[in-house]
């Protein structure tokens, strides 16, 4: 499954600049893994020591937060876009 | 040629009239009240919920105030006679469903039927507020409420200048602002409030000009303080909504669990380098910031605008959404960003919606109010446990 990852602003760094990156992933999860292979670093910044998805990342498949899905293991159909979320707080 | 009792008999030949009681009873299941009366009539004394339409821009302007043609209205007048020639225009113009209040406003009174002095502008407010005045979805009535709402801004820097400048525009007319800050020359490049005579000075202050000298009708309300827990309540409650400008997660939190136990909407925004977000939080019908952020990031993962920077216009942009939303929950119109997350990116020019969800784990909901306690919060911003029941 081809998927689109929207890269917010804090973490392109990671990629590059790059504000979007396409990967092959059948779940979100695997997707976010691949985003890891292709660009290091992203599993420490989303993912906790056992695996979960941090709590203070909101990841979204097409408008919808995983969380309320199946979180990682949430089925990626093919040419959908994952965004990721980053908690800001400035004013 | 005919003479006014023959033109009057002919209008009400072709319109059902009705007696106050029967048309209350219509207007108690939905029907629209039209008051055709004169400006200086309604002055002395009108129905709550009515709608306001001289006679003389009846055919020009009641496609404005009455969109839905198929919606039952009562056409009222002080004696029933003006009243009987609209309902018969209002037939021609296509509404459905049109009566004729027989007796006027004057047998509604005089039957003990409720009516009030209804709060009227001055005329220096209708030139002030006259684009608003336009508006259906504004008007007068729509004016008089945005003059009687009390909102707070927290915080007078990037997202509380736009904000709190639309809104004193707009004839907000009780606007707080909190913030323990002086201006410095920095915050120029994004604070709008402020200038450059005014550095040094305390930031609630420089606001409190800046608004006062934009529009007279606002009462501004300084708070510079430090928002802790032992005086957030005592603040927040004295408005009606709340719009987060705050630069940090440990006061973003802080609100959140006041708020909720209080029930007072907030208007969330909050933006970083080029990014932006914007939604509303309202406890009593919907997700708040605890739902859509269970906890903060750690500090090193999160710098703070002063440590990785911020463009100026980005405020503007976020903060202008803030006040939109605002004044949209004050007037009760549109679609509110309610359970929707708006992201802006200001180098792709891309704004983009997500659904936020009430979080079945967050215990500190409008339903645990009276047991949520509003206490220091540390880095980690953890909820207090809920109070024992009372």
């Amino acid at each position: 499954m081809s998927v689109t990852i929207r890269i917010p602003t804090t973490l392109r760094t990671l990629t590059g600049g790059e504000s979007q990156v396409q990967v092959d992933g059948a779940t979100v999860g695997d997707a976010l893994s691949a985003l890891d292979s292709a660009h290091p670093g992203f599993r420490d910044r989303l993912f906790d020591d056992d695996g979960s998805l941090r709590r203070f990342v909101n990841v979204f498949l097409a408008d919808d937060d995983v969380r309320y899905l199946d979180g990682v293991d949430t089925a990626v159909p093919d040419g959908e876009t994952i965004s990721i979320i980053p908690a800001v707080a400035g004013g | 040629m005919a003479n006014f009792r023959e033109l009057l008999n002919a209008a009400k030949s072709e319109i059902r009239e009705v007696d106050p009681a029967e048309a209350e009873r219509m207007v108690a299941s939905g029907a629209v009240l039209l008051d055709v009366r004169e400006a200086d009539e309604f002055e002395q004394g009108a129905v709550p919920g009515s709608v306001f339409l001289p006679r003389g821009h009846l055919e020009s302007q009641v496609e404005g105030k009455v969109a839905d043609k198929s919606v039952p209205v009562v056409a009222m007048c002080a004696g029933g006679v003006r009243s009987a020639f609209a309902a018969r225009t209002l037939q021609e113009l296509g509404y459905s469903d049109v009566v004729s209040m027989v007796g006027g406003f004057n047998r509604w009174k005089d039957e003990g039927r409720e009516w009030r002095v209804p709060e009227v502008l001055t005329p220096e407010q209708r030139n002030r507020y006259q684009r608003h005045l336009l508006l259906p979805e504004v008007g007068e009535e729509g004016q008089q409420k945005l003059l009687g709402a009390k909102v707070l801004l927290l915080g007078a820097g990037g997202l509380g200048s736009p904000a709190a400048l639309y809104l004193a525009a707009a004839g907000v007319g009780t606007i707080g602002i909190v913030d323990m800050d002086v201006v410095d020359e920095s915050n120029l490049q994004r604070q709008i409030l402020h200038n450059l005579d005014r550095i040094g000075e305390r930031k609630v202050d420089s606001a409190k000009k800046t608004l006062t000298a934009l529009n007279p009708d606002v009462n501004v309300l300084t708070f510079d303080v430090r928002l802790d827990a032992s005086n957030i309540t005592d603040i927040i409650s004295q408005f009606d909504i709340v719009v987060d400008g705050a630069d940090n997660f440990p006061v973003r939190y802080m609100l959140n669990d006041a708020s909720v136990k209080l029930g007072i909407p907030v208007v969330h925004g909050s933006i970083f380098r080029f990014e932006g977000q914007v939604t509303v939080f309202d406890p009593r019908n919907g997700p708040t910031y605890r739902d859509m952020l269970p906890e903060p990031p750690p500090p090193e993962l999160a710098p703070s605008c002063s440590e990785a920077g911020v463009l100026g216009v980005l405020p503007g942009i976020v903060g202008s959404i803030q006040a939109i939303e605002t004044i949209k929950l004050i007037l009760g119109f549109g679609s509110s960003l309610v359970g929707r997350y708006l992201t802006f990116d200001s180098q792709d020019m891309e704004f983009r919606e997500f659904k936020l969800r009430k979080d079945p784990e967050n215990q500190i909901t409008w339903e645990n109010r009276d047991r949520i306690q509003v206490v220091p919060l540390e880095d980690h911003c953890m909820p207090a446990p809920l109070a024992a029941p009372a």
